[in-house]
């Protein structure tokens, strides 16, 4: 009984095969644009993919590729969809909205009445049964809408960051009662939040322009990254090239040229293989004069953005970042355009196998 | 003061756009022989007439909520080949004189008509009887319904629905408890504009259906017909038909409840 899909949408060039265990949550994350809420929509059955086919435990959800051709729609797919805005029908009460799916699916008015008050007090909110949405807080009625989808008994729940919306009170109250909610169940969800993802994932998937480019167990993944994005979510710097001896060798990038990276290797990481370097921001010292001296790494950077963070001012120079203090960038004079060097020991860096 | 940003003259103009619909009517009810009113609208043939109106509109509007939804549904939904072209032909009898509606279906459905043949053969006749009013009626008041109705569908989008097929709803099952109940409030009042319209309707009824007193004999035809013979029953009569046409508008255009209205809850 597992998940799997394998879809190409050329017009949004999503491309992506993955799998999902019985009682497995997998996050999946990426910047704006990756494809990530394409996935779910051909998932839930209302984009058609141009190639591919899924399979939920013994039912085939579509099949694009060879002869016979099948496409089950989303009404009988099993896979409810819970979107960034509750969306809950404006016209049907609370308690209707959440009978919404038993009923559809032919219970009695009675019987999916008393399985939409379950799992209104499964959510806390069975004081609100008999209001219209119109008179709920946001956070109310995301809770709700997560109601309302695990009433219609899913084999597959997939979530659109459904926290994306709600303010920053209500999104912590939703986010401990999904954890409760979607352990032991099958979830795909997209998210922004490294919090959502160690909280409720098992596994993370990262994608970026439309193709998965890291996956595996949640905690693995912010530990050693090995895509830009994760590592930008892990608060890491990285720099990805061929594992050498003592470092690691970098491709040329339009914000840096070849560069070789002093820095640690790891027990698993091969002179030869793919690889990356790894450096939190706060290793980073910079300067306006190349340094010398073994065993510092020392990079020549444009600087792009300077930015508070916490104690610190955050320089950005393309994918790289420095933390330095308010006094040194005072005295270094630093604005976007400058040209510095960011500076960092061997000893702070992480090589490991891509 | 609020900020209005409309110059001083356009408030000029309004007045006079104003006054241009309101004075017409002014000057007919001036013109109502109040002592006679009573017995002038209350004349047999002057209720049969509006009887005949009020009952065939009721059926125009059924006639154009059963089409105008489908309608709607497909201009709204989907793009597809010729989507714009059929909006087009759709929209034909907003634009098209009446009498021009009345003689397309007349030689539609009239005896010699493209089905009216087919029809004779059956032993339906629809020209010059009640059925041919109802027919012309809503050819004129179809597009109300659909143009009203397609702005709603439009506006409502189709997340919600989208939501009720991943919660196992068929489609037709979408369309009855989310789609419709979603658009009420564009559906009633393109009803009521395809109702008004149907009231109205005087070319298209002439020239397909007739002027047969109680059959096809409409509240407008009747008020033409005593024109020439008793201007005060047509003014009388006139005055009827301008009080229905309120009251149906005036009912359908109040303010909906706020929390009926599917906005961003305040938090």
């Amino acid at each position: 009984m597992s998940f799997h899909i394998d879809a190409t949408v050329r017009a949004r060039n999503l491309d992506v095969s993955l799998s999902i265990g019985q009682a497995e949550t997998v996050a999946i994350l990426g910047p704006n644009g990756a494809g990530k809420s394409t996935l779910l929509s051909v998932a839930a059955g209302l984009l058609r993919p141009d190639a591919g086919s899924a399979r939920l435990g013994d039912q085939l959800l579509f099949n694009m590729d060879g002869g016979s051709r099948v496409w089950t729609p989303p009404h009988l797919r099993n896979t409810a969809l819970l979107a960034q805005e509750p969306l809950l029908f404006p016209h049907l009460s609370v308690l209707d909205n959440v009978a919404f799916g038993p009923r559809s699916a032919g219970a009695s008015r009675t019987e999916s009445r008393g399985i939409a008050r379950h799992w209104l007090g499964e959510v806390d909110v069975v004081e609100f049964a008999g209001r219209k949405p119109g008179h709920l807080s946001g956070g109310q009625a995301q809770r709700v809408a997560v109601a309302r989808a695990l009433a219609a008994s899913p084999e597959l729940l997939l979530l659109d960051e459904p926290m994306s919306a709600l303010d920053i009170h209500a999104a912590p109250h939703l986010r401990r009662l999904l954890k409760r909610v979607l352990s032991g169940r099958r979830a795909l969800i997209i998210t922004h939040d490294v919090l959502d993802a160690l909280m409720l994932a098992d596994r993370v998937i990262v994608m970026e322009k439309g193709r998965i480019v890291e996956e595996g167990p949640t905690r693995e993944v912010f530990r050693r990254p090995r895509s830009q994005f994760a590592a930008a979510l892990a608060g890491v710097n990285l720099m990805s090239g061929t594992v050498t001896q003592d470092g690691l060798r970098t491709l040329a990038t339009p914000e840096l040229p070849g560069l070789h990276v002093a820095g640690h290797l790891d027990d698993e990481a091969e002179p030869g293989r793919p690889g990356v370097a790894a450096f939190p921001p706060s290793a980073v010292s910079i300067f306006l004069d190349a340094a010398h001296g073994s065993p510092r790494n020392s990079f020549p950077v444009a600087i792009t953005d300077l930015e508070p963070h916490g104690d610190y001012i955050r320089v950005r120079a393309g994918d790289l970042a420095a933390d330095i203090t308010p006094s040194a960038s005072a005295e270094l004079g630093l604005e976007p355009g400058s040209r510095a060097y960011f500076v960092v020991k061997a000893t702070a860096v992480q090589v490991y196998a891509a | 003061m609020n900020f209005s940003g409309i110059p001083r003259w356009v408030y000029g103009l309004a007045v006079v756009g104003g006054l241009f619909v309101l004075l017409p009517l002014a000057a007919m009810v001036a013109k109502v022989n109040w002592a006679q009113f009573i017995p002038l609208v209350t004349s047999d043939s002057s209720l049969t007439a509006l009887g005949l109106s009020l009952r065939t509109s009721a059926a125009s509007t059924a006639l154009c909520i059963v089409l105008g939804i489908p309608l709607a549904l497909v201009l709204a939904r989907r793009p597809f080949r010729g989507q714009r072209l059929l909006r087009a032909f759709v929209l034909l009898p907003l634009v098209l004189p009446p009498v021009v509606g009345g003689i397309a279906l007349l030689y539609t459905f009239g005896r010699q008509g493209l089905l009216g043949k087919s029809l004779e053969i059956a032993g339906i006749q629809i020209a010059f009887s009640t059925t041919a009013v109802v027919l012309a009626q809503t050819f004129v008041a179809l597009p109300f319904l659909v143009v009203s109705l397609e702005g709603a569908l439009r506006t409502a989008g189709n997340r919600y629905e989208a939501v009720a097929a991943t919660l196992g709803a068929r489609p037709t099952t979408i369309l009855r408890r989310v789609t419709v109940p979603m658009v009420l409030p564009g559906l009633a009042s393109g009803a009521v504009l395809s109702f008004a319209r149907s009231l109205g309707e005087f070319g298209a009824t002439l020239t397909f259906a007739g002027s047969l007193q109680g059959v096809t004999r409409t509240l407008p035809l009747e008020i033409y017909l005593q024109r020439e013979t008793d201007a005060d029953a047509a003014v009388a009569l006139s005055l009827v038909l301008v009080a229905v046409a309120v009251i149906v508008v005036g009912l359908s255009y109040r303010r909906p409840h706020r929390a009926d209205i599917p906005a961003e809850a305040a938090a």
